[in-house]
């Protein structure tokens, strides 16, 4: 008669103890254990039922080998056999065996070479887990995440469309003026809000801007959309760039009516060419100012005094600057990004004053040679380079070109 | 990166002996020659290197298309011979990589001087009379069931085992590492091996031949080993003593003594 908790246990254990052969064929895991050639000399009961053998059927008949399917044979002698042979233990090898009735069976199994009666070679015992759920499972994440990896080019090719679509897709020749432009986007997943574009207008102008919209996305598009057309049409209709700036004011700040902030930095220009001159008048809205890389060897920042962002108030005040553009000489027009490039591990960020020292050691430089070497400027930020950025560089020819109509 | 790097290409024995390259399979990598290495490496200089995708290559080599294809493979094979100057190599190919050797040695005749081929298969699959030992489907459901065995592969793992190749006692401490490959490398390889058809390369090869088989290997059946004897101009069969797919493995002792008698050395 048991009768006190301890004694419960010491005679549950001395059971236990006792219990070896059912430990064994009943374990909740298949036993099986091989010659080093495969053929099989024992296997549990629950492996036996688990597969629908008897024992007779496979001991001594069988190699472990002949229990797995074609794909689990081929992955066993390709993997599994080398790395017991290798380190004397396998752990945790997905494998398929195949049932008598053909049917397949998922498991883990994990491998041990053992040394038992010196008179015969090692054996290898193995353990078998059942894992049909487990790899079901794991069917479904990696079915998630084939879709996912799908989802994402198809978001990718979806913004990469979308981003070209909002810049030009090559600048148009203007007569004695060299032009050149660039853009990196920050993100392929993502569609950028700086934009450029350069546009002939009449009798020997043309238009051109470049700019930021706030925010990044579907969103950024389609403001930056916006923005564009209507830059490009006020130019048609007054190609002044302070009235073009107003115009696209008034624009932005009803959008902002309906959609909320909708607001960008930008620089507006006019270029007109004659027989012997070209003339920039440039006016800002709270853009970082352009660059100006004389023919002379010098560089310099173009002040544009009291720019406000376009669509941040009803009553902006914008004004504007005419300069001339001697032959050797190239502008600049940047975005943001540029000038807040991290260049360290300190998040120091790249600054004004070292752009216009890199510009003053490039000068004098044509458009193209700015915009290359401005490129390789981002592309040596690496990581530091968090912000989508665009250029846009205008230079007139040396010598000037007499082709004006 | 250098070719040695790129390959992680080994070199041990005697700088006069005369070159062995040896050539892992699918699965893993040039571990699986360590236990032949002691016993050639006395009289052999072996250079051991790991295919791209595999061991301690570069990963950022792997090129899905280049790889799709054995071409692929043997062109690794000839550039590493022409950048490590190698010459009168003979070429030791294991699985997969004994038709890479077939291959390689059209395109390195200069360089390749003799073939042994462990275990080769020219094409898996039975077509007419010609038995490979496995039907299209049970091909398919191994490229299916690929990626169920993924052997613990991890992203978070990828950077320790793959990149440190000047390293390699790093990647030995983690348990199969030998055998670990980027699931969608495996897939690819496993692809090109099992699907490939080099019958037609075999006439072709004009080198000294050994060809090396296992009295039981569920992948290249003993028949196939014949088929390659008769389609290979004087090539020599030895099956030997051994069960399973890697005899270097499972008898390195009858491997090495099979290929020390094939190339003259002393038993």
């Amino acid at each position: 008669m048991i009768s006190t908790p301890s004694e419960k246990i010491e005679t549950a254990v001395v059971a236990e103890q006792d219990n070896t052969d059912d430990i064994y064929e009943n374990a909740p895991c298949g036993h099986i254990s091989t010659l080093p050639d495969g053929t099989i000399i024992r296997i549990n009961a629950t492996l036996l039922s688990w597969l629908g053998y008897t024992s007779d059927q496979v001991v001594g008949r069988r190699r472990f080998t002949d229990l797995l399917t074609v794909g689990g044979r081929i992955h066993h002698e390709t993997h599994f056999a080398p790395l017991l042979k290798m380190q004397g233990a396998v752990g945790g090898m997905a494998l398929d065996m195949r049932r008598a009735d053909r049917g397949r069976l998922a498991v883990l199994a994990s491998s041990t070479v053992v040394h038992g009666h010196p008179d015969l070679p090692a054996l290898i015992r193995t353990v078998v887990f059942e894992a049909t759920d487990r790899r079901t499972y794991e069917r479904e994440l990696l079915q998630m995440r084939q879709e996912a990896e799908h989802d994402r080019d198809r978001l990718q090719r979806l913004a990469t469309v979308l981003q070209r679509s909002l810049l030009p897709p090559r600048l148009p020749d203007v007569p004695g003026i060299e032009t050149a432009a660039y853009y990196h986007p920050a993100s392929l997943d993502e569609v950028g809000g700086d934009f450029y574009d350069l546009f002939p207008l009449d009798d020997g102008t043309g238009g051109f801007f470049l700019g930021d919209v706030c925010g990044k996305g579907a969103d950024a598009a389609a403001l930056t959309s916006l923005a564009r057309y209507t830059l490009r049409s006020a130019a048609a209709y007054n190609p002044d760039p302070v009235t073009v700036l107003h115009t696209l004011n008034s624009v932005l700040i009803r959008e902002s009516q309906l959609d909320g902030p909708t607001f960008c930095s930008v620089i507006h220009g006019l270029l007109t060419t004659g027989p012997n001159s070209c003339t920039l008048t440039l006016a800002g809205g709270g853009h970082p100012p352009a660059l100006l890389l004389r023919a002379g060897g010098t560089a310099g920042f173009l002040p544009l005094e009291g720019g406000q962002l376009a669509g941040a108030v009803a009553d902006a005040h914008f004004s504007d600057t005419t300069v001339e553009l001697h032959p050797g000489d190239t502008l600049m027009l940047y975005t943001d990004g540029l000038i807040e490039a991290r260049i360290d591990s300190q998040r120091t960020r790249y600054d004004e004053d070292q752009l216009l020292a890199f510009a003053a050691a490039l000068a004098p430089a044509s458009a193209s040679k700015v915009i290359e070497a401005t490129t390789e400027l981002l592309d040596g930020f690496g990581d530091g380079l968090d912000d989508d950025t665009a250029l846009l560089a205008l230079g007139r020819a040396r010598p000037c070109h007499q082709r004006h109509p | 990166m250098d070719v040695r790097s790129k390959y992680h290409v080994v070199t041990v024995g005697p700088d006069d002996g005369r070159t062995v390259m040896l050539a892992h399979g699918f699965g893993c990598d040039q571990h699986m020659w360590r236990l032949v290495e002691p016993l050639l490496s006395k009289d052999f200089r072996l250079v051991m290197f790991d295919f791209i995708g595999a061991g301690g290559s570069d990963p950022s080599a792997w090129d899905a298309e280049r790889y799709s294809s054995l071409d692929g493979y043997a062109q690794d094979v000839a550039e590493i011979c022409r950048a490590l100057e190698l010459r009168d190599v003979v070429f030791v190919g294991h699985s997969v990589s004994a038709m890479t050797g077939v291959l390689a040695a059209r395109l390195e005749p200069a360089r390749i001087s003799a073939l042994v081929l462990v275990t080769p298969s020219p094409r898996y699959i039975d077509d007419g009379d010609y038995r490979g030992g496995f039907s299209r489907d049970d091909i398919d459901e191994l490229l299916q069931s690929l990626d169920s065995n993924y052997l613990g592969w991890s992203s978070s793992m990828a950077p320790l085992i793959m990149g440190n190749p000047d390293r390699p006692e790093l990647g030995l401490e983690l348990t199969n590492s030998f055998c670990r490959m980027d699931p969608r490398i495996a897939q690819v390889f496993a692809r090109t091996t099992f699907l490939s058809d080099n019958r037609d390369d075999l006439s072709a090869v004009a080198v000294p031949t050994l060809i090396l088989q296992s009295t039981h290997d569920v992948i290249a059946p003993p028949e196939v080993g014949a088929y390659v004897q008769r389609q290979i101009p004087g090539s020599q069969l030895v099956t030997l003593d051994a069960t399973g797919h890697c005899p270097q493995l499972s008898a390195p002792d009858a491997t090495a003594a099979a290929i020390r008698s094939f190339l003259g050395a002393p038993p």
